[in-house]
């Protein structure tokens, strides 16, 4: 059992839990992912690690109530515990001085760019960093993404703050104005968002990760639900990744395959709402 | 003994076996409740009476662990069901499992001396009464056992981490087991149905481990979490045995594996038998079976997948497989038991393409294959029919096809020697790997086997494990 030592709401569907778990905090490193499981007979669902603290012994997550665990999660509250928390999963991001580098977050996905961001700056990066929200009120994390980065922007889709618009939109600019300034680009986001930007860098030659979220069971390479194509590859996102070269994913695929329950998660979902205690019939 | 009986011998004793009773097909076939249904104290006073207590009993070195076959069955034949279960104990951990997923046909029945003019003894369905009739009597007594310091640390709670896990607490051993998972059990929990194998069995046996002092850390990944050497060295384990299993799912690299509605059986099981997706939405995790499924393979994760297909409401389970129903590698039991369950078998047919529309598995395309020359490992090699293609329609494809090594550990352990294919390599006597103290037994060391093999290298682990520590076993 994990202790939730803080939650913190930033949406309607939008919130972090900083977890007490001192060995996984000491193991963990940027772009590693844990798996989770709130109640017997609960799925276990990946999130990606938003940040960890190693002196205090925590972990922190931020989480999306997309479906219907998520949603009933939503509802434990500091001094609850988590039943199950399995990681560090995947193999950590690759962390270098690359000069210049631009980390994408849209979304839920600005909470696991963090860390990357952090460990990147303090191996000597020039960080620009993008963060794209649908509205002002939808935004979190500000303040710790201007610690780390040289320059943040910030997008809203309705405008209500920052740049109104999509986060490719500054990226475009940035490599437009910027030739051979730009060593690296991160992007972690929604499967379109961060196909939109590897479609942007693309052109531009700039090396560009990824990090994926694939469905899983097991996250230790046993079942291979999480597989995704790679040019003509197969690869196991749960052991050879997160984190990818996303000029190579077969985007396509990956976000027809993310879809792939989406009919029994409507069911179930629709359950939920019809007994929200017992997330089912 | 009750009453003066014949010399029992082979033309004294009973010649036919004796039946276990079953579930008919049209029943079990639409729900997950065990098959075959166990001995009544009857049936298996009847079947103890046809064994011969041979002198130079064969079925013992038949077994992967030498149970004292006509010692148990001799107990059971007297009624002391308590004994019977204490032989179990002495050399298999988990009768209650074996009982029932060991391969006995080529083990101990195989060697059987009364099976050479008649049936063999049913020693597996005797094994498996008397273990159930343990448990469920209460009858499993927690030996005595002297503590020492002595740490030691198991990675991963199947079979092999179980069994090895029991004999080190016997020794007096602290035993500390690292399981990846959110439950004990490994394969036994994720793998081997319902059907087959019954969550509570497995639960039961592992309660009376954990009555011998043995702790279980669920949701620990050990090359993830700890790593070896840091169990070793500052964590205070003077040895470590890994039993990870197997693992990584094989696919065949045809077109089409990645449309939605292809998986592999690992995942496809897993999210039955563990996550008990066939409860959903009442349980959190979904199949995504549809209706007509093609299993690949003929092996007995094959058998579990098409047979688990059914009780999900396939309306069409097929199982397709390039080489013939003679050169299945599953247990004839469960492969009858298949058939019986109207599992349709598409022997000397091979997968060259899965067809998808707008990205959903919409049928299969297939060759016939012909056998040719036999190949290394001796079976026939099967030869594609030229112009023989055809389309099986089917929504959901299932590979079983076997698995590979698992590298989480072997990569996260400086020192640690693998063979060509990524399994471990071991000292055949003690079961030590290249670095001195550690251990690994299982699928992970020889690929995919048995519940017995696997157990059978934890106990001979356990063994090379006390030898290491100056302990006498």
């Amino acid at each position: 059992m994990y202790k939730i030592l803080k939650k913190q709401v930033f949406s309607p569907v939008t919130y972090l839990w900083e977890l007490e778990a001192p060995d996984l905090a000491r193991a963990c490193r940027p772009g590693h992912f844990v798996i989770v499981r709130h109640k017997e007979g609960g799925e276990r669902i990946p999130l990606t690690i938003a940040d960890f603290d190693r002196e205090r012994g925590t972990v922190t997550l931020v989480i999306q109530a997309v479906g219907a665990s998520t949603q009933e999660m939503m509802a434990f509250e500091e001094g609850d515990h988590l039943l199950n928390l399995v990681g560090p999963l995947g193999i950590e991001s690759h962390i270098q001085n690359y000069g210049a580098v631009v980390m994408v977050g849209g979304g839920l996905g600005v909470a696991p760019v963090f860390p990357q961001l952090r460990a990147l700056k303090e191996a000597g990066n020039r960080t620009i960093s993008i963060i794209g929200f649908r509205s002002k009120d939808l935004i979190f994390w500000e303040e710790k993404f201007r610690k780390y980065s040289d320059e943040l922007i910030i997008t809203t889709d309705d405008g209500t703050f920052g740049e109104k618009g999509l986060v490719i939109v500054p990226l475009k600019r940035l490599l437009e104005e910027r030739p051979g300034g730009i060593q690296m680009v991160t992007a972690i986001g929604p499967g379109i968002m961060m196909k939109a930007c590897c479609e942007t860098t693309r052109p531009f030659g700039v090396k560009t990760l990824v990090s994926l979220n694939t469905i899983m069971v097991d996250g230790t390479g046993m079942c291979g639900s999480c597989r995704v194509s790679l040019g003509k590859e197969v690869k196991f996102v749960c052991v050879d990744g997160p984190d990818f070269d996303g000029h190579l994913v077969n985007w396509d695929e990956l976000m027809r395959r993310q879809n792939r329950f989406r009919r029994e998660e409507a069911h179930s979902i629709e359950q939920c709402k019809l007994n929200p205690k017992g997330g089912g019939a | 003994m009750s009453e003066p009986k014949k010399p029992r011998n082979i033309t004294t004793i009973t010649p036919d076996r004796t039946k276990m009773p079953e579930q008919p097909p049209e029943e079990r076939r639409k729900n997950f409740k065990e098959v075959a249904l166990g001995f009544t104290e009857e049936q298996a006073a009847r079947e103890a009476d046809r064994c011969i207590q041979c002198k130079k009993p064969l079925c013992v070195p038949g077994c992967p662990v030498g149970i004292d076959i006509p010692g148990f069955i001799k107990a059971i034949a007297e009624k002391d069901y308590p004994r019977a279960y204490e032989i179990l104990l002495a050399s298999d951990l988990l009768p209650a499992v074996t009982g029932r997923v060991c391969p006995q046909e080529d083990q101990c029945e195989a060697t059987c001396i009364v099976g050479k003019k008649l049936e063999p003894v049913a020693i597996g369905r005797l094994e498996r009464f008397a273990a159930d009739y343990a448990l469920a009597h209460g009858l499993a007594r927690v030996p005595e056992i002297r503590k020492r310091p002595e740490k030691v640390a198991v990675i991963g709670s199947g079979p092999g981490g179980l069994t090895c896990a029991a004999d080190c607490a016997r020794a007096g051993l602290q035993v500390t087991v690292f399981e990846a998972l959110h439950v004990a059990g490994g394969v036994l929990k994720y793998g081997i149905p319902e059907f087959r194998l019954p969550n509570a069995i497995v639960d039961q046996e592992i309660a009376n481990l954990l009555k011998m002092g043995v702790e279980i850390k669920v949701d620990h990944i050990v090359g993830k979490i700890f790593t070896i050497p840091q169990l070793m060295g500052e964590m205070g384990f003077q040895a470590v045995f890994i039993a990870t299993g197997a693992g990584f799912p094989k696919f065949m690299g045809i077109n089409g594996e990645g449309l939605n509605g292809v998986m592999s059986a690992n995942e496809f099981l897993t999210r039955v038998n563990l996550m008990t997706g066939f409860e959903f939405p009442r349980t959190g995790t979904p199949v995504g079976m549809g209706k007509r499924v093609a299993t690949i393979g003929a092996g007995n994760t094959a058998m579990d997948s098409s047979r688990t297909a059914l009780r999900l409401g396939a309306e069409k389970s097929y199982i397709v497989y390039r080489r013939t129903e003679k050169e299945s590698p599953a247990r004839r039991e469960e492969l009858h038991h298949a058939i019986e369950e109207g599992v349709e078998f598409l022997w000397l047919n091979n997968p060259v393409e899965i067809l998808g529309v707008e990205g959903w598995v919409k049928g299969m395309r297939c060759i016939k294959m012909d056998l040719g020359e036999p190949d290394e490992s001796g079976r026939r090699s099967p030869v594609p029919v030229p112009g023989s293609e055809f389309e099986l329609e089917v929504d959901t494809v299932i590979y079983a096809l076997g698995t590979k090594a698992n590298p989480i550990i072997a990569s996260t352990t400086p020192g640690l020697k693998t063979n060509r294919w990524g399994y471990l390599e071991v000292d055949p006597e003690t079961q030590e790997t290249s670095i001195p103290g550690v251990f690994a037994g299982g699928d992970i060391v020889t690929g995919s086997a048995t519940v017995i093999l696997a157990m059978g290298a934890g106990r001979k682990a356990a063994k090379g494990i006390l030898k290491r520590l100056g302990i006498d076993g």
